[in-house]
This record gives structure tokens, C-alpha cells and sequence, in this order.
């Protein structure tokens, strides 16, 4: 049985710790990390690798012509490019209060697209 | 149309994160009436365009953007009673705190301030700071400019980027230029070392696979009209270019993220002195800044990695300009300094009031001059004893280090002319 | 058929703008072209903007006599058009002994030019006068007649003078060509087509040789591109109130370091010589001469201070002085041309060309009457250009007022130079408008300070496209394909 060493840099927080993943072909075996988080992230990112997304979609009738909005919560990594594509199709009316889901269960993930901001009608 | 009273308990000038905590706070500790004056047509500062996540952490626990932290303040402070004059200009500011403004719709108004807290925030070097040679085409713009037009006014400034300066701001936005379609062509940072985040090395640029060239610099803008490429170079450790080197990247827009600078010209108006190693003015430790009553909080004191701290320098410039303004004072400070030492680059407050800690614990941050990829020990000394100390499991240039004076240390520090920050490894 | 003018003016830099406001005393009609975006485009956009006191050009030459004789009326002409100076007089600096004689040279030179009120300062004087002079200073030349303008204003003012006396100004026209008759002009191509004239006036700066090679005249005359490199250092890092030459060697009159009318302390520029006369960029060497330059006059600047660098180009010429037994061959040339009749040459305009402006302009004007034109003056000329408010020039109580009559004037675009938005929408409203950033930034000076522009750019962008009625991304910095703007945030397709 041969085990293997991976290094990836943990992104869960400024820190910006190096974990150490003992591996098995595709079974980990065991992760070396400064925290829970750590683990957590390393398992996550070999299995199903996920980031959280902040963007925009067109709003009318506020101050600017964009609102930002951002993932309720990490989103498929391999899908972001789909995910850009539906926000770039998106347009909504002002008022938005922060917090409002602009974007119910987007692309069948069960994540929201949440307004970051307040944007008052003008 | 809108009126303001003449004179206010506080006047916060920039509603910044550092602004709107100062002001909160100074309400909550008692001030009466505060003002919070900005430049923009909304409050919330530079966060409004930084939409992507990765804010308030420290705060609230959460992973937020940009405008929903600000947000949070802003609620709050409007909740208070915070007055916001926005979409004006401070003109002037005296040692005697009154304070002459500009806008549209009150033409030039004098405002008395019983304190002042000070929150401009800071400025992005821009090339000639760096003389980075060559043509002054369109397309050469500093990396927050870009950030305005593509995340607040829905602009484009181009299509094929090179980023000088792998800065967080640096690195994010070309993340979100590749979000949004653009292609970004390279990041080259002058230091042999990351200046950002090493997080956002992996989510900005490995995940779209930008590639960043360390000891690299752009050695020539080449375009007269519009940027048509740029010539970049390896460059030695004094940052002088290897010959043979050069390589041309063809591309239409060059982003600067060469550090920020603390903007200070309106302090420097009121007889506030300023600390040439931070760019910001010099502080103690309630952040009050050598002309009384004048305070200064965040980006404007030194310039900060995380918000969180930020905000944090906010609420305490707030409590103490509130206490300032509402409070007999007593003029007896017996303040010493606290000194930069061996790899410090430099250590905020410059200098700390000897009876205030036994009111509770001071934090200092400080910069490391050489980043030490090991475990560091951070100590304070008077010279010869140690005060305190905690050890960090790394020291980075880029990266504030927070290390606080416990109550504990109450008798050394009495005893202390001075106390001397190190950071060296263990 | 080509509209016809008398006078077609090749060129809207500051000789060309002067020699158009001096002549649109006349009753002639004059055209004046321009094939940039914008007038003072070239090398009238980069330079020290002195009014030279004339002590410098060699005795005899054309430099000396147009300089000497300009500057005597650059109080008139700067007040006429509202331009922005102030005779601060100037110190040619020796630093060192061995520098002591090159200001004697001087001296006798300027008495020799008939500049007036000169006289040798001694090194305690010179301290005195500027502390952070470099200590090692022996003494100093005082030149009470120089002065400091702002020079793109002197190029703007004296165009838009120009248009409001009559004379047709388009930009963006380029000239391609002489329509002849025989010998005597007829008329010009351009990239607008043709115009008929009797007269054209070759201003065309770095250009000026391949306009009369297209005439088939002075192929033996050449310019040289010498490319200046330039820094301005922040009004709140160092005050130098002063206009300090160094003592001028065989390479040119040095790097100098001078106060400028925004408070800025600018110093430059070094020299070199080019071959591609559109060659503005900086380089690493040049600003480390210049640098170096700079701090032998003044060894306490810090390079912190520098917010801006910048180069600009000298239109050198290889003109011959024409007074006999001077021998000197970057004379300026100003002429009536032996082979083609109504052809006025004005070649190799280099320094002191801004400052002499003005009387190469009167000198054109004596040229066309020795010519045989009769130059009528119009009854209805008006030499005065007003000027539009600059808010941070007005006191407190002068700034409320024009607040309150236009509340424009109350929002600040330009936080580092405090330009109002008021006096953006001013400039792109005036006679001659503003259309691009940089045309806005060489009028109100927006956009130079320590910021250069970071914070007030994608506002100006919006109030340029407001106000000419066109899409942002037609806004531009410089004109042809200088778009700040590509496509919108959410439009890929665009």
C-alpha cells in the first residue's frame, strides 16, 4: 500500500495555513491541519471543491446599474462559469433591501443569490 | 434641502468603515450630537465597491462582502441618531477644530467641533510614485479605479489585463476581471515574496489560472494612445532589471496595486504630525493625535490588512473623541513612546498613556520588515526587560501583527522610558 | 470648390494659437488646423512653463531678440487673456567655485540681449532667499524679469481669443499637402479636403520640416526630436518658491527646479536626442538624471514626493543665425520662404518658443506687411479672453457666491487640486471645448495631483459623456483610439 503526500494551501481564513494530506490513491487517510476548519476544508476541496462567489446583476432604477449580490453559500467550483452566465441574464427593480434573494436555488444547487446591499428606488 | 447645526460633540470626517464605527461609538459613549461627513453621495467608503466576500470574519463570524459590512454600520449608526452630511467636501480643518466644508446645496459652511475624528482612509500609489517608465496611454489605471467601473458604474476599462502588484486588491481584482469575461494576462510583484494574502493566491489566481511572476516589474508602457502591450522584467534584489530578461506581454490595460498611502493633506492642515515611515498621523493609544482633540482612525493612521481591525480602531478613536468632547480633562498625560526594534517596521499607537492601562489592555499592531516563515517570537521590552510577548506561528510584511498589554504589566510599564517592539524568530 | 481663407495656420500649439489671436486683429480670415484632438497637444503640452528672462540664447540669435522682446510684453498679453503668471524673477544657481565665472558669462550675455535688472547675489544671499538651496552654493544670478506661467492656459487662452475674434479652428485636421501655383501658395490639402488661402503659416512644431519639404523649399533644414524628461513633486512634501536654473554647460540650460502657479515643485528636464518625433515616454535613465539633476540644486527633495513624471520634446532646428559673425545653428527660424511666395516658416521653435510666442507672432505680422500685405485692423477686436472661475483660487466667501449660483461649483471632482465639477462643465462649454480628459486635465490642471487622477477619472468620464450627449465609451483621453471604456460589465457581446 503506498501513501502519498499532498500539500494545499487552506483557504478558510487570512491565515493561510499549509495542510498536509496523507492519501490512498483516492482515500484520505489523514489530514494534518491547525484547525477543524482546516480538516474540513481539505476533505471538501479534494471531494467537492467549492467557493464562495460575489458579483453583480443589473439593477433598475437605483443609484448605479448594478447591484452586488453574492452566493448564500459556497457554490461548485466546476459550475461558477454557468453561474456567471445566469447572473449576466439577471436584472432586477429597485428598492432591494440587503439580504433579499435576488436568484431562488440557482441552477438547481439550493444555493441563493443574496443582494448585498440596500439599493433605495430613485 | 439640508441643514446641519454649527457646532457637534464629534465630527467624523469620511464614513469609511473606520468613520462609522467612530461615529457609533462616540454616540454610544455619550456624545450628543455626531456628524460624519463624506465625499460620496452614500456613506460606506471604499467597501462599497470591494463586493467580494472575505470581510468580517473577526466582527461578525461571518463571510461577508464588502457593501453587506458596511451596510451593517451604516443601519446602526443611522439607528443611533448619526447625522451623515454626504456628497461634501472638507476643505479645511484647524487646530482649533473648526471645520469648513463645500457641497452643493450649503455652499461653504463653518463647523465647530468639540473633537474630530479623523477617517480618510488612504489612496493606491499611482506609477509615478513608482516611475514606472514609458508612454502615459489610456489603460493604465490603479486597480481601484477599475474596481469602481466594473463593480459600482457596470464599466469594462478593457479586455486583456496585466496586474503589477500582487497586493489583495491586486490579486482580487483580477479575479473578478476574469469572472466578468476579461482575460488577465499576468501578475508580476517586484518582491520575491507575496505581498497579498496567501488565500487569495489560491482563489484569485490558481483558480483561474493567472499567472503570477515574482520578482517581476513592468519595465516599459508601450502604446502611445491605448495601451498596446507591456514590456516586463526580472528584476535583482535591489530591483534593478536583469538584462536579457525583458519580455513583451501584449495586452490593453495595466492595473497598478502598488500599495496605498494614507491621506493625510487635510491633517496635515490642522498641525497634525505625521510619521513618515506610516504615512499617518502619530498616534497614543486613545488614538488622539498630537493636536488636542483631533483623533485619527484606521486606513488614515497606517494602513490595515483586515477591516475587522479597522473598525475596531473606529469604536476606540469614537469612545475617546466622545470623552473628549463630553468630559473635564485631565492634562496630566504621562505618555512615553513605543519604538519600532529589531524587524519592526513600525509599531501603532506611537506612544501610550501610562495610567490607561489600568483601565483595561492596550493593543498594538505592528509590521515585520522581512517576512519570517517560521514561528516569531513578538516581544515588547523596556530596553533591557521584557513586558510581554506571544509568538506567531509567522511574521509577513503584509500581514498586521495585533499583540496586546495586559493590566498585568501595570508596574513594568510605570517603570518604563519607553517600551521597544521586536519580532524575531524563535 | 475649397472654402478659401487668407491665412491657413499649420499647427495649434502656443505658436500657432499666438500667431492666430495676433493676426485675428486683422481683417483677414484665417484658418487654423490642428491634427490632434486637441490645441497644445506637442510640445507646447511638456515644458517648464517659464517666461524666460532672455539672459540664456546667444547673443544676436533670433532666440535672443524674440525672447527679450516677448518677454517685455507677456504682463499685456497674460493679462489680456487671463494666463496665469507671475514674474517671480529667476536664479541661474552656481554651486561650487569653479561655477562662479559661467554666471559672469551669463551676466554679460543678458547685458548683451538687453535684459534689464540683472545682477550677481552672493551664496549667503542666494541661502537666504531659498534655505533649501544646496549649501555648497557660491553665488547666484537674479533675473528680476523671469517669470512662471501656466502653459497650457497660454495655448488655450490664446486660441479661444482667436476664435472668439473671428478665425475658424478645427481639430483633428491634419495637413497633407500644398496646393501651388507656380511658386505661390494656393492652398493646402488636409485630412478634411482642401481649403484655398494666400497665406499659410507653418507652426507645425516638430513637423515644421516636412511641411516645407512638402513645399520642395529648405530641404537642408531639420529638426530634431531632444526629449526632456520631467517630475512634479507634491505641494505638501517640499515648498520651493523659487525658480532655480543650474549654470547651463554645452548640453543645454540643465535641470532646473522650479516653483509652478499650483504649488508644485517641478524639476527637469535632461536631454536627448531622438529619432521619432511622437517619442514621449519616460525611461528609468532619463528620470535618474533628472533626479540627479535636480539635487544638486536642492539635495533635500525626497523621492516620496514625486507624484507625476512626464517628458516632453523640443523641435530642435539646424537653422543658422542670420546676424553675421555669429556662429550658431539652432537658431529659431522665422521667415518669409525665398522659393515659395506666401509661405511663413517659424522652424526649430524650441525653448524659449513659449516664452516667445507672442513676439514671433508680431514678427509674422511684420513679415506679411514687408510682403506687401496690407493688414487692416478690425474696429470690432476684442484682445480680452475672459476667465472662467478656478474655485480654489476664490477666497471663502467668493467660492459661497459662486456656489450659490450654480451649485456645480459645490461638488468636488478633483479632491488633490480641488476642481469642481462647475469648472469641468465650464471648459467643456467654452469656445474651444474641452472633449477629452486630458484637454480637461491641461485646463484646469484636474487630475495632476498625488492621486493623478485615480479617484476623479470615471468621474469625468460621466460628466464629458453627460454633457456632449455621447455613449462613455466614446469618451477618450487623448482622442483617436484612447478610450478609457470597453464594453459593460454584463455585456460580453459588446
Amino acid at each position: 500500500m503506498e501513501t502519498e503526500v499532498q500539500r494545499m494551501i487552506c483557504i478558510t481564513c487570512p491565515k493561510g495555513c499549509t495542510l498536509e494530506i496523507l492519501r490512498d490513491g483516492d482515500v484520505i487517510v489523514d489530514v494534518k491541519a491547525g484547525c477543524k476548519r482546516g480538516k474540513d476544508y481539505a476533505h471538501a476541496e479534494l471531494t467537492d471543491p467549492r467557493r464562495m462567489i460575489a458579483s453583480s446583476v443589473v439593477i433598475e432604477g437605483a443609484l448605479h446599474p448594478l447591484l452586488p449580490v453574492y452566493t448564500s453559500a459556497p457554490f461548485p467550483k466546476p459550475r461558477i462559469h454557468e453561474l456567471m452566465q445566469t447572473l449576466r441574464a439577471a436584472k432586477v427593480q429597485a428598492p432591494v433591501k440587503m439580504g433579499d434573494v435576488v436568484l431562488e436555488d440557482v441552477l438547481g444547487t439550493g444555493i441563493n443569490i443574496i443582494a448585498s446591499r440596500d439599493m433605495t428606488r430613485i | 434641502m439640508k441643514t446641519i447645526q454649527s457646532k457637534y460633540d464629534v465630527v467624523v470626517i469620511g464614513s469609511g468603515p473606520a468613520g462609522l464605527a467612530a461615529a457609533i461609538a462616540a454616540k454610544k459613549e455619550g456624545a450628543e450630537d455626531v456628524l460624519v461627513i463624506d465625499r460620496d453621495l452614500e456613506p460606506g467608503g471604499i467597501l462599497l465597491q470591494c463586493i467580494h466576500n472575505g470581510f468580517g470574519l473577526e466582527t461578525f463570524q461571518q463571510d461577508l462582502p464588502g457593501p453587506s459590512y458596511a451596510q451593517r454600520f451604516i443601519d446602526e449608526a443611522v439607528g443611533l441618531g448619526v447625522e451623515l452630511l454626504l456628497d461634501t467636501m472638507v476643505l479645511d480643518i484647524t487646530s482649533q477644530r473648526k471645520v469648513t466644508v463645500s457641497n452643493r446645496f450649503m455652499g461653504i459652511a463653518d463647523i465647530d467641533a468639540r473633537s474630530i475624528v479623523l477617517a480618510m482612509g488612504c489612496r493606491e500609489r499611482t506609477r509615478a510614485q513608482i516611475r514606472l517608465p514609458g508612454f502615459r496611454p489610456a489603460g493604465v489605471f490603479t486597480a481601484g479605479t477599475a474596481q469602481r467601473w466594473v463593480n459600482v458604474e457596470g464599466y469594462m476599462p478593457g479586455s486583456r489585463f496585466v496586474i503589477l502588484g500582487s497586493g489583495d486588491i491586486g490579486m482580487i481584482m483580477a479575479r473578478r476581471l476574469s469572472l466578468e469575461g476579461a482575460k488577465v494576462e499576468r501578475v508580476l510583484e517586484i518582491m520575491p515574496f507575496l505581498t497579498g494574502l496567501t488565500r487569495n493566491y489560491v482563489q484569485c489566481l490558481n483558480d483561474y489560472d493567472i499567472p503570477l511572476q515574482l520578482s517581476h516589474t513592468v519595465n516599459r508602457i508601450i502604446g502611445k494612445n491605448r495601451v498596446e502591450a507591456i514590456e516586463s522584467v526580472q528584476v535583482d534584489e535591489r530591483w534593478n532589471p536583469i538584462p536579457g530578461t525583458s519580455e513583451i506581454i501584449p495586452c490593453d490595460t495595466l492595473l497598478l496595486s502598488v500599495g496605498l498611502i494614507p491621506e493625510n493633506e487635510l491633517s496635515k492642515k490642522a498641525g497634525v504630525r505625521i510619521d513618515p515611515i506610516t504615512g499617518g498621523p502619530y498616534v497614543d493609544d486613545t488614538f488622539q493625535t498630537n493636536v488636542p482633540g483631533i483623533f485619527a482612525a484606521g486606513n488614515v493612521v497606517h494602513v490595515y490588512d483586515l477591516v475587522d481591525w479597522v473598525t475596531e480602531a473606529g469604536l476606540a478613536s469614537g469612545r475617546s473623541a466622545a470623552r473628549f468632547a463630553t468630559t473635564v480633562r485631565n492634562s496630566e498625560i504621562r505618555h512615553i513612546p513605543l519604538v519600532a526594534g529589531e524587524n519592526v517596521r513600525y509599531v501603532v499607537p506611537h506612544e501610550l498613556d501610562k495610567d490607561n492601562l489600568a483601565n483595561g489592555e492596550i493593543r498594538l499592531q505592528l509590521r515585520v520588515k522581512t517576512p519570517i516563515e517560521a514561528p516569531t517570537r513578538i516581544e515588547v521590552s523596556d530596553g533591557e526587560n521584557l513586558v510581554t510577548r506571544k509568538v506567531e506561528p509567522y511574521a509577513r510584511p503584509g500581514e498586521i501583527i495585533t499583540l496586546t498589554i495586559s493590566p498585568r504589566a501595570y508596574d513594568d510599564v510605570q517603570r518604563a522610558g519607553r517600551l521597544v517592539v521586536s519580532a524575531v524568530k524563535r | 470648390m475649397p472654402q478659401n481663407y487668407d491665412v491657413v495656420i499649420i499647427g495649434g500649439g502656443v505658436v500657432g494659437c499666438m500667431t492666430a489671436r495676433f493676426l485675428s486683429r486683422t481683417s483677414l480670415s484665417i484658418l487654423l488646423i490642428e491634427k490632434d484632438a486637441d490645441i497644445g497637444m506637442g510640445a507646447s503640452s511638456a515644458n517648464s512653463a517659464i517666461v524666460h528672462a532672455g539672459y540664456d540664447p546667444v547673443p544676436g540669435s533670433l532666440k535672443a531678440k524674440t525672447n527679450v522682446a516677448a518677454n517685455a510684453i507677456w504682463d499685456t498679453v497674460a493679462g489680456e487673456l487671463s494666463i496665469p503668471f507671475d514674474r517671480r524673477g529667476d536664479y541661474v544657481v552656481a554651486v561650487g567655485s569653479e561655477e562662479l565665472p559661467g554666471l559672469e558669462k551669463l551676466l554679460e550675455q543678458g547685458r548683451q540681449n538687453g535684459v534689464p535688472g540683472m545682477h550677481i547675489i552672493s551664496a549667503e544671499e542666494m541661502r537666504h532667499r531659498e534655505p533649501n538651496i544646496n549649501p555648497a552654493v557660491s553665488g547666484a544670478l537674479w533675473a528680476p524679469t523671469g517669470g512662471i506661467c501656466d502653459p497650457f492656459m497660454a495655448t488655450v487662452a490664446a486660441a479661444e481669443n482667436a476664435v472668439q475674434n473671428g478665425v475658424t479652428l478645427l481639430l483633428e485636421t491634419a495637413f497633407e499637402g500644398f496646393i501651388l501655383d507656380g511658386r505661390k501658395v494656393a492652398g493646402v490639402h488636409t485630412s478634411r479636403g482642401d481649403f484655398g488661402c494666400r497665406w499659410v503659416i507653418n507652426a507645425a512644431g516638430m513637423y515644421a520640416d516636412a511641411v516645407m519639404h512638402k513645399a520642395g523649399t529648405h530641404p537642408e533644414f531639420k529638426i530634431t526630436p531632444r526629449r526632456g524628461e520631467y517630475m512634479i513633486l507634491d505641494k505638501a512634501e517640499i515648498t520651493i518658491n523659487n525658480v532655480l536654473f543650474p549654470v547651463p554647460s554645452e548640453k543645454g540650460k540643465g535641470i532646473l527646479v522650479t516653483a509652478s502657479l499650483h504649488g508644485n515643485t517641478l524639476v527637469g528636464p535632461n536631454a536627448q536626442v531622438l529619432d521619432d518625433p511622437e517619442d514621449t515616454a519616460v525611461t528609468r535613465e532619463g528620470l535618474d538624471d533628472t533626479w540627479s539633476g535636480a539635487r544638486k540644486l536642492i539635495p533635500g527633495l525626497s523621492p516620496r514626493g514625486v507624484i507625476a513624471v512626464f517628458a516632453g520634446l523640443r523641435a530642435m532646428g539646424n537653422a543658422p543665425c542670420k546676424t553675421p559673425g555669429v556662429d550658431y545653428h539652432h537658431d529659431f527660424l522665422i521667415e518669409c520662404d525665398a522659393e515659395v511666395q506666401g509661405l511663413i516658416n517659424l522652424g526649430g521653435i524650441e525653448s524659449p518658443g513659449l516664452t516667445a510666442a507672442p513676439a514671433i507672432a508680431l514678427m509674422v505680422m511684420d513679415l506679411m506687411k514687408e510682403a506687401g500685405e496690407k493688414l487692416e485692423y478690425k474696429r470690432s477686436w476684442n484682445p480680452i479672453r475672459p476667465p472662467r472661475p478656478r474655485f480654489h483660487e476664490l477666497n471663502r466667501e467668493a467660492q459661497d457666491a459662486l456656489i450659490r449660483q450654480d451649485p456645480r461649483y459645490g461638488r468636488m471632482i478633483c479632491r488633490c487640486e480641488e476642481i469642481t465639477e462647475g469648472e469641468i462643465v465650464a471648459e467643456i462649454h467654452a469656445p474651444i471645448p474641452a472633449r477629452t480628459y486630458d484637454a480637461i486635465k491641461r485646463r484646469t490642471w484636474l487630475g495632476t495631483g498625488r492621486c493623478l487622477g485615480s479617484f476623479d477619472m470615471p468621474r469625468v468620464v460621466e460628466i464629458l459623456s453627460r454633457e456632449l450627449g455621447v455613449s462613455p465609451f466614446e469618451i477618450t483621453k487623448k482622442g483617436h483610439n484612447s478610450a478609457f471604456l470597453q464594453r459593460e460589465t454584463k455585456n460580453l457581446e459588446a
